[in-house]
Order: structure tokens, then C-alpha cells, then sequence
């Protein structure tokens, strides 16, 4: 109770003050992710029937302010060319505020909403080609993620919530590696190894510790469902003790120039996740489908007892999923944190797509999480063509909605038998 | 009527003279097997027909698409004339067919008494505004007196109290059975009745489903124990990997080439002498 | 260390308003979970429907109590939309889909594109003065019964809480044990059974989330009314999580257990807050924790709390083991 007298937020600033003096000010930030992330650099003009009356420059913290002469209607516009790379007005439409009225004496807060996204003032098809790539890149994330939370739920029953926060703990290890200053300061590349491994040892550990003896006392699933939420609840705070609230960032590959590609400009590190995650995830499909142990992961997810009864060890085998699901998160996390920031949150706020993919592809399958997460991805991408950035996560839950109503057991499941 | 069976040519798919329930091209399959696939079959008015065949015979989702819990890949089947494809299961229960499962589901944390009261219908205190506002009391006594009669009839008044899930195997049974009866049904479809239950049992669970019939209503039911169907079938359906193989009454079955091969023979031959 | 004080502070906030309104909340989210089941795990969805339908109506120009029946009416509505297409479904999948709903709908609302009806995140302030006229007390006076005080308008926010949470106990109580209610547990108990008898099983549970969305929505409302303020921010994910540790602490499935689970679930959080803010304070920590991580420190043990009841003592306070819905089944 005493936050919420911190929490209360005061109506826009207007300080009566004495002397006539008046400006427009305002705080640039893009606002369409949980954490606010003040631009700067952009310039703001504020003019009276065509005529200029000032201008100002958003500062790093985002804060801009315009004197003005007297009170009136003036027009205010943002300057969408210095917008940096990959900020972009969330509606294009409203970068330029006519009349705005001011008093005397009011100092006139606006706002203008920018969210993360491709700027406009390109052609349509390459905008368009930028959020395919986009979309591709952010599918190979998911995918990654969703393969590893559609294989625990194969061979064991468990919608594992706290999933998320590998991919979390996978970013934040590879940014204590890598930058944070009680860290070593190796290269990404090079933290990324102990992270995703570190990543995969919690997995396993959690596997051990956790689910197997809750498992063994045949604990129902309602039960470890709420049990899997209360964990992610409790590591993502962890994480939050330890990280810190502020967003955090990469060194290496974070800012990049784009080069052109087929003719579209593609920022390097864009390509290189793609790319490596479809070489990643070609390889688990060749593991599950040609290796014995791949081979054995299948049979446990498609019949457990089946399975036992067939000289399986089903114990080693959830332990390989876990495992593998843990490796594969983790480099998800890694990757995300390459395209966005490292926050204490970032896994819990892509569970959503990743449930979304999981369940377009069909819960307990492999491939279903790739197909899923692929699809996810740009379907969330490609839909900010049509819609604000700040929406397009609702793209995936309606994906997720539709398929639960159309064909619950996802593109790649097979429909339960009842009975 | 029992007797009108007599003059029915035993062959599947025979048409009967006063059926209850007819099925039409029923179909049912799971990743490319197929579970069900009945042509056609018509089920006699107020007899007893039992539907017997090998284990993996579909006779377990040959209730289920009939009742509403699964869905059917294609067919319809009518009770009474009125079509029930793509009826909810709740539904078909309402119109007065109400089947029973194999895995009996007693409310384990509901008391004997409530399980069989639950089943009651049109019960005002069943709508939530009624429910907080009372005006059920009346309902609900004439309810209690009901169940109680019927709790009786199957020899449980003694342990209205107590929770579902203290029962024995056979009690439960007999609950499941008059829990279904409040209902009123017309067709009672009972999976595997029997099983489970201590032989002491299943003499009584004979005579109440004789007693079912007896009161006018239609009785389907899977067993597996050739001696009860032999005693108690007015007629047999016997399914073999989806299909009807064959049909008629207890002496046609004990005879027919197509089931003893069904069976691999012994139980059925022996059951015969 | 002040004992006293971090006591007395605990107690306070044992028995607000925020404590009232997480205690309607919880009843609400009680008979979907305890009683009928049901996953859901967007319950703040609700709340906020209903606080955002109340300040939206005022700021739109209508009446405070109308706003309180559009609020309402606006949590019932979120019931249907959210139950219709996932009812049928298995209880992972609702999981799923009413977490997922309750992000986007916060994102939604959070969104400049939502901006002119709802602010934003900027929300609403101001739309509860017709409720604070009818206050009895002196709103600038402290209230005390020894060391507690509690100031004259927070009283009042107070007094209308509890005694809608006195009013829900009863609705609850008069429906588990009527017929209605005997439906609902059955469907628990097992779905099939009871369609098998004829009941409509999935309008019961549709029923069962929009009532308890509906007294999640009154109690969001209460939330708006004592800060005269809504925004997004005031409804994460959290608050879902804090009332499922509150229902299944008190007892999942029993009519006083979310009541008491709210009443001791603010009690700890306070006095464990309460005492990391001043064992920081007086150096106990040392410079491994600063004062904020002091205060993220209750959060994880929320979490580890909700774990450890789930294994140890899943029925609560006032559920019995053998009646307990959610430990060990297969």
C-alpha cells in the first residue's frame, strides 16, 4: 500500500508558475515492450501558422523542451528522418500535432509514441522484405525456444511455464561473460558457450531436483503446472535481484551497419541467427530422427509405456530432453539478447509466442515447435505492415486462439483418443 | 418385443421390427485405422442386445460416437427417429439415451446420495440465479425421496452418506446404474458392467438389468463373459476390427462360423453345450 | 529492528482495502479454480475489465454508478470471450490461452492506439468523487484503535470492501450448496459423468467464469476507487500469480479459504518486506543487497511459497487432504 502513493500518478505537469514563460517539452521513449527506452538525438520543431518558432534536440535521457514566446496553438512536428535505426513512430499519422493549445505560463507536455521497428520512408516491397527477414530471424527464436518446451511436454506430460526463463538465463550468463564488469570480458561468441551450457546444467538440475521426484510421487498435473509458474515466478525475480531492472546490452554485433543483400538491406547478425538456427534445428531433426537416442525421445513421447515396456530407459531419456531443451533455449536467449536487450523478464514476455508456436504446431512435437515458430515469428512481423507495433503480439494470440478452436492438436499432432 | 426377434434373419445389418436406434454408415478411425465402420444396424425396442467381439473391436468408441463423446468421421443414427450426429453428449443423455463406462466415474467427493440426485432433471436449483435466491427446496426434497427409491431398488440406502470413492468396485456399479436411471432414459448403454465386480455381484447386476428391460426400457451392453451374454441377450451384435460380423440371438451366435473365428473358438464353443 | 512497528504496518495492510479487494478477488478466482477447475490464469484480466470499465464510463461523462455496472457487465463479457472458444478444451490449454489473453489485453490497453479510450499508460484519474461523498467518516481524520490508524477515506474504502467480501462469502456459500452447486463439483470431479447425465457441462463452466470474473471485476474496481486511478501498469501478471498463492494458501475449493489467504498472504508480505527493508537498512546485508533488491526479495519468495505449498500442503488451510483437488493424482 505505501507504492501506491509512489504509483499515483499526478495529472500532466502544470506547474501554475508566476512568470509568463512557456514551453512544449516532452520525453521521447519507445514504449511498445515493457521496458521504456529513452531516444535521443531527434529534433523536434515547433512552429506558429508555418512560421518556426524553435526547435530542440531530444537529449539521452529522451527529454526535449521548446520555449515559446506566448500562450497559442501551435504546430508540432518530429523530424521521422532522425529517428535512429530501428525506431520508428508506432502511427506514422501522428508525428505531426497541430494545434496544440498552451497557456501562459503551462509548460505543454506532448507526447509522441515510438515503438522498435523499421523506419518508414522506404519503399512499401522493401519494408516489407525487412519484416520477412525480421520475421524469420525472430522464428528461429522461437523455434529454438519452442522445440525444447515441446519435447518436455512429449515425454512428460508437463507444460514446463518457467521454459521462458531458460532463454533469460541463457542471455543473462552470456552478458555476464561477455560484459558485465565482474565478468571476464570474453568475445559474445566465446560466452556463449558456458552460457547455453550453464543454461542446459540448470535444466538437467531442475529435471533432478524437481520434476522426477514429483513425478515419482505421482503428483497430478494441474498440481505441476502451478508448481512450474510459482518456479518461474521465483527464478525471474532471482534474475531480477541479480540483473537488475534496467535493460542491459551486448557489446559485440549489437549496433551494425546494414549491407545489401538481393538488393535488401540486411543487418548481418540478422543472417547469421537465421542461419544458424536452421543449422541447429536441422540438426536436432537429424537427431531425433536418426540417432538411437533421438529415436528413443520419439518413442517416449509418442508412448511412454509403450516404450518402457520396450527396454527403454524412460528416465534417461526425459533427462536427454531436458537437456537438450535447456542447450537450445539458452542459445535462443543468446540471440535474443543480440537482437534486443538482456532484462530480467525477456523470456517470460516471448512465452507467449512461444506457447503460441507450440501449440500451432502441436503440442509434443518436434518439428510442429520449428513449423510453429517460424510461422509465429513472422506472422508477428509481417502483421506491423499492417498494424501498430505496440499490437502485434496480439497476432499470435489470436493465431494460438484460432488453432485451439479449428484443430487443437496443432498442424503436426494426432488427435487423442478419448476413453 | 423379445419374441418379434425370433423371426429375424440373424445376418448384420438386419433391419428389426420395431427398433429404437438405427446407425447408418458410422465411421471412426485413428491415424488411418479405422475403429468403426458400421454399415448398418438397428437395435429392437425394450429387448436386451449385447455387443461383444475381441478386445480392439471398437465396441468402447462405438458408444462413444453413439453418445456424443467422440466424433464421428462420418454416418448419423437416429433414436426415435430423431437424428443424433453432432448432438453434444449432454444432449443425447436429455433425449433419453444415457450410457454408463467402463472405467466406472463415480463423483468420488461427492456422497452416494448426491451422485444419484445430480443425475435428477429440470432441477430449478440447477439455474444459478434460482440457486442464490432459493425457491429450489421443494424440488430438491422431492428429489431427495427419488433418489432414495432408487437407492433402495439396488439394495444401497444403507450408505447414502457415504463418499463415492469408499465403494467397492461392484457398488460402484450399481451406483453408476442408479445415477443413469434418474434420468429416465429410454436406451441404456452399459460398457462392461460386470467388470470387476466379485462374482457375488453380478448375479444381482443380471437381475436389475433384467428388471430394465422388464420395465420397457432398451438395454445395450459390452461384456466379455460369455455365460452372462448366453443367459441374459435377447439378442447379439458381435464387431470384429470396427465391423458387425455377425448378429442374432444367443443360439445363431453360438453356432456362427465367422464368430468362433472372431474368438479363436474356445470360450464360445464350450459355452454353447 | 523495529518489531513493533513493522508489525503494526503488516496488520494494516492485512486489513485494507487492498486486502479486501485481493480477498473478493481470490473468492472469485476460487470458484473457477477450487470449484469448478478451471485454469485460468488471466484472472487479472477481469479486474482490470472491471476498473477500466468503471473509469472509462466516468471519463466518457457517465455516471460513477453506472460505470459500476458497466464494469461488471465488462468482466462478464471478458468471461464469455475468454471461455467460449478454450471451455472445451484440457485444462493446460486454458492455462495457456487465458495467460496469454490477460498479457495482451494489458498491452492493449497500455497502447497509444487504444489511447483515446483508455489513456494509455498514462490511465485515468478523478472518477470516484460520488464514492467518496457518500464517506460517513471525516475523510481528514485519523481513525485509531491503538497503534492502528487508518485515515477517514481509507476507512470508508475499507468498510465497503469487507462488506462486499462478507456479501461474496454468502453468494458463494448459497451456491455451493444447492443444487447449482453440486454440478459444479461433479464437473470437477469428472466431466464426462456429468454430461453423461445430461448437464450442460460447458455452460456451468462458462457460468463459473463469468461469476468469478465478475467478482474480480468489482474487486479492481475497488482497487481504482481507493487510488482514484487506473492504468495498466497497476494490473500485471503478478497479481494473477499473488491470488492463486492466496486461494490455494487458504484452501482451494472451501468458502472462507481465500478470505483468510488474503488476510495472512498481506500480513507476510508486508512483514517480510517490512523486515528486509530495515535489516538492509541497519547493514545486516551488507553491500551484497541495496534497498531495491531488499524489496524484490519477497517476490521470489512468493514464488518458492507457491511451490512449497503445491508439494507439502496443497489442500491449505482450511481444505482436508482427501478432498484436495490438485495433489496427487495421476
Amino acid at each position: 500500500m505505501m507504492f501506491a502513493t509512489l504509483l499515483l500518478t499526478a495529472a500532466p505537469a502544470q506547474a501554475q508558475e508566476e512568470d509568463t514563460a512557456s514551453t512544449i517539452r516532452g520525453t521521447l521513449e519507445t514504449i511498445d515492450n515493457e521496458s521504456r527506452v529513452p531516444i535521443g538525438g531527434v529534433t523536434i520543431t515547433v512552429s506558429l501558422d508555418g512560421v518556426e518558432v524553435g526547435t530542440a534536440v531530444s537529449g539521452p535521457d529522451g527529454d526535449w523542451e521548446v520555449q515559446i514566446p506566448a500562450a497559442g496553438s501551435y504546430d508540432v512536428e518530429l523530424d521521422v528522418t532522425t529517428l535512429p535505426e530501428g525506431v520508428s513512430p508506432t502511427d506514422p499519422d501522428r508525428m505531426a500535432l497541430p494545434d496544440v493549445a498552451v497557456r501562459d505560463g503551462q509548460n505543454k507536455s506532448v507526447r509522441f509514441n515510438l515503438g522498435s521497428g523499421i523506419s518508414s520512408g522506404i519503399s512499401d516491397l522493401d519494408r516489407f522484405l525487412d519484416l520477412v527477414v525480421l520475421g524469420l530471424k525472430l522464428g528461429a527464436i522461437i523455434a529454438l525456444a519452442a522445440v525444447g518446451l515441446s519435447i518436455v511436454f512429449g515425454v512428460t506430460g508437463l507444460v514446463n511455464f518457467a521454459h521462458g526463463e531458460f532463454v533469460t538465463f541463457g542471455a543473462v550468463l552470456a552478458f555476464f561473460f561477455h560484459t558485465a564488469d565482474s565478468g571476464p570480458g570474453w568475445g559474445l561468441i566465446a560466452a556463449a558457450i558456458p552460457a547455453v551450457l550453464l543454461t542446459a546444467l540448470f535444466a538437467g538440475t531442475q529435471e533432478l531436483t524437481l520434476w522426477r521426484p514429483l513425478r515419482r510421487r505421482r503428483t497430478g498435473s494441474i498440481a505441476m503446472l502451478v508448481i512450474s509458474i510459482g518456479l518461474s515466478f521465483a527464478v525471474r525475480n532471482v534474475i531480477l535481484i541479480v540483473l537488475g531492472g534496467e535493460p542491459e546490452s551486448y557489446e559485440d554485433f549489437v549496433i551494425q551497419e546494414p549491407t545489401s543483400i538481393l538488393g535488401i538491406d540486411v543487418v548481418p547478425k540478422n543472417l547469421v541467427i537465421i542461419g544458424a538456427s536452421v543449422v541447429i534445428l536441422g540438426g536436432v531433426g537429424l537427431f531425433l530422427r536418426y540417432t538411437q537416442a533421438g529415436i528413443a525421445v520419439r518413442a517416449v513421447a509418442d508412448n511412454k509405456d509403450l516404450a518402457e515396456s520396450s527396454g527403454i530407459d524412460v528416465n534417461r531419456v526425459i533427462m536427454v530432453a531436458w537437456l537438450m531443451g535447456g542447450v537450445l533455449a539458452g542459445l535462443s536467449g543468446v540471440f535474443l539478447g543480440v537482437s534486443e536487450k538482456v532484462e530480467w523478464n525477456m523470456g517470460f514476455r516471448i512465452l507467449l509466442l512461444i506457447f503460441a508456436a507450440v501449440v500451432l504446431g502441436g503440442l509434443g512435437t518436434a518439428f510442429g515447435a520449428m513449423l510453429g515458430g517460424f510461422v509465429i515469428g513472422l506472422s508477428v512481423e509481417v502483421s506491423t505492415f499492417w498494424i501498430t507495433t505496440e499490437l502485434k503480439n496480439g497476432v499470435a494470440l489470436a493465431i494460438l486462439v484460432a488453432m485451439l478452436l479449428w484443430r487443437p492438436q496443432g498442424l503436426l499432432g494426432t488427435r487423442e483418443r478419448i476413453g | 418385443m423379445t419374441a418379434d426377434l425370433q423371426s429375424v434373419e440373424p445376418q448384420p445389418g438386419v433391419a428389426k421390427p420395431d427398433p429404437v436406434l438405427v446407425v447408418n454408415a458410422l465411421t471412426r478411425s485413428f491415424g488411418g485405422l479405422a475403429a468403426v465402420n458400421v454399415e448398418h444396424l438397428e437395435f429392437q425396442r425394450k429387448t436386451i442386445t449385447s455387443l461383444i467381439g475381441p478386445n480392439g473391436a471398437g465396441k468402447t468408441t462405438f458408444f462413444n460416437l453413439l453418445t456424443g463423446f467422440d466424433d464421428a468421421d462420418s454416418g448419423d443414427w437416429h433414436l426415435n427417429g430423431s437424428g443424433l450426429a453432432g448432438v453434444p453428449a449432454f444432449r443425447v443423455a436429455r433425449q433419453g439415451m444415457v450410457r454408463t463406462f467402463q472405467l466406472t466415474k463415480s463423483l468420488s467427493r461427492l456422497t452416494v446420495l448426491e451422485n444419484v440426485m445430480l443425475a435428477s432433471p429440470d432441477h430449478s436449483g440447477e439455474r444459478a440465479l434460482r440457486a442464490v435466491f432459493g425457491g429450489w427446496g421443494a424440488k430438491e426434497r422431492a428429489v431427495e425421496a427419488q433418489a432414495l427409491t432408487q437407492l433402495e431398488r439396488f439394495g444401497m440406502a444403507h450408505m447414502v452418506d457415504e463418499f463415492a470413492g469408499s465403494l467397492s468396485g461392484g457398488q460402484r456399479k450399481l451406483l453408476e446404474m442408479a445415477r443413469a436411471l434418474m434420468v429416465d432414459p429410454e436406451v441404456v448403454m452399459l460398457d462392461e458392467p460386470m467388470a470387476g465386480v466379485n462374482p457375488a455381484l453380478t448375479q444381482a447386476i443380471l437381475e436389475h438389468i433384467k428388471s430394465l428391460r422388464d420395465e420397457g426400457r432398451t438395454v445395450i451392453f459390452v461384456e466379455h463373459d460369455m455365460d452372462v451374454i448366453q443367459e441374459i441377450s435377447d439378442w447379439i451384435v458381435v464387431l470384429a476390427e470396427g465391423r458387425v460380423i455377425a448378429e442374432g440371438t444367443p443360439d445363431d451366435i453360438a453356432t456362427n462360423e465367422k464368430v468362433i473365428e472372431a474368438y479363436l473358438g474356445a470360450e464360445f464353443g464350450r459355452a454353447a453345450e | 529492528m523495529d518489531w513493533a512497528n513493522i508489525f503494526t504496518d503488516a496488520t494494516v495492510a492485512a486489513v485494507g482495502p487492498v486486502a479486501a479487494a485481493y480477498a473478493l478477488s481470490a473468492i472469485g478466482l476460487n470458484l473457477q479454480f477450487g470449484y469448478a477447475g478451471l485454469l485460468n490464469f488471466g484472472h487479472v484480466a477481469f479486474m482490470m475489465a472491471g476498473a477500466y470499465g468503471l473509469a472509462i464510463t466516468v471519463d466518457a461523462g457517465g455516471s460513477f454508478w453506472l460505470g459500476l455496472v458497466v464494469g461488471v457487465a465488462a468482466a462478464m463479457a471478458l468471461g464469455m470471450l475468454m471461455g467460449g472458444p478454450t471451455l472445451r478444451l484440457r485444462a493446460d490449454y486454458l492455462a495457456i490461452v487465458t495467460i496469454s489473453a490477460a498479457e495482451i489485453l494489458r498491452l492493449l490497453v497500455r497502447s497509444s492506439w487504444a489511447e483515446p479510450a483508455t489513456n494509455s499508460v498514462f490511465g485515468i484519474q478523478q472518477f470516484a468523487d460520488p464514492f467518496f461523498d457518500l464517506n460517513p467518516f471525516d475523510p481528514t481524520r485519523r481513525y485509531a484503535i491503538g497503534d492502528f490508524a487508518f485515515q477517514g477515506r481509507v476507512l470508508w474504502v475499507m468498510v465497503v470492501g469487507w462488506a462486499l467480501v462478507g456479501a461474496a462469502v454468502l453468494l458463494l456459500h448459497r451456491l455451493i450448496r444447492s443444487p447449482w452447486g453440486r454440478m459444479v463439483r461433479a464437473v470437477r470431479e469428472d466431466e464426462d459423468a456429468t454430461a453423461a447425465v445430461g448437464k450442460n457441462t460447458f455452460f456451468l463452466k462458462l457460468q463459473t467464469l463469468m461469476i468469478g470474473g465478475a467478482l474480480a471485476g468489482i474487486a479492481g474496481m475497488i482497487l481504482a476507487v481507493e487510488k482514484q486511478s487506473v492504468s495498466p501498469d497497476a494490473f500485471q501478471p503478478r497479481l494473477t500469480f499473488f491470488l492463486y498463492v492466496i486461494v490455494i494458501l487458504g484452501g482451494a475449493g472451501t468458502v472462507w479459504g481465500p478470505v483468510f489467504g488474503a488476510i495472512v498472504f498481506q500480513f507476510l508480505l508486508f512483514f517480510f518486506d517490512g523486515f528486509m527493508q530495515s535489516a538492509e537498512a541497519e547493514g545486516w546485508f551488507g553491500n551484497a543487497i541495496d534497498a531495491t533488491d531488499a524489496q524484490q526479495f519477497k517476490l521470489v519468495l512468493v514464488g518458492i511459497g507457491l511451490m512449497t505449498l503445491m508439494i507439502l500442503r496443497p489442500q491449505g488451510f482450511f481444505g482436508r487432504r482427501d478432498e484436495q483437488l490438485i495433489g496427487d493424482t495421476t
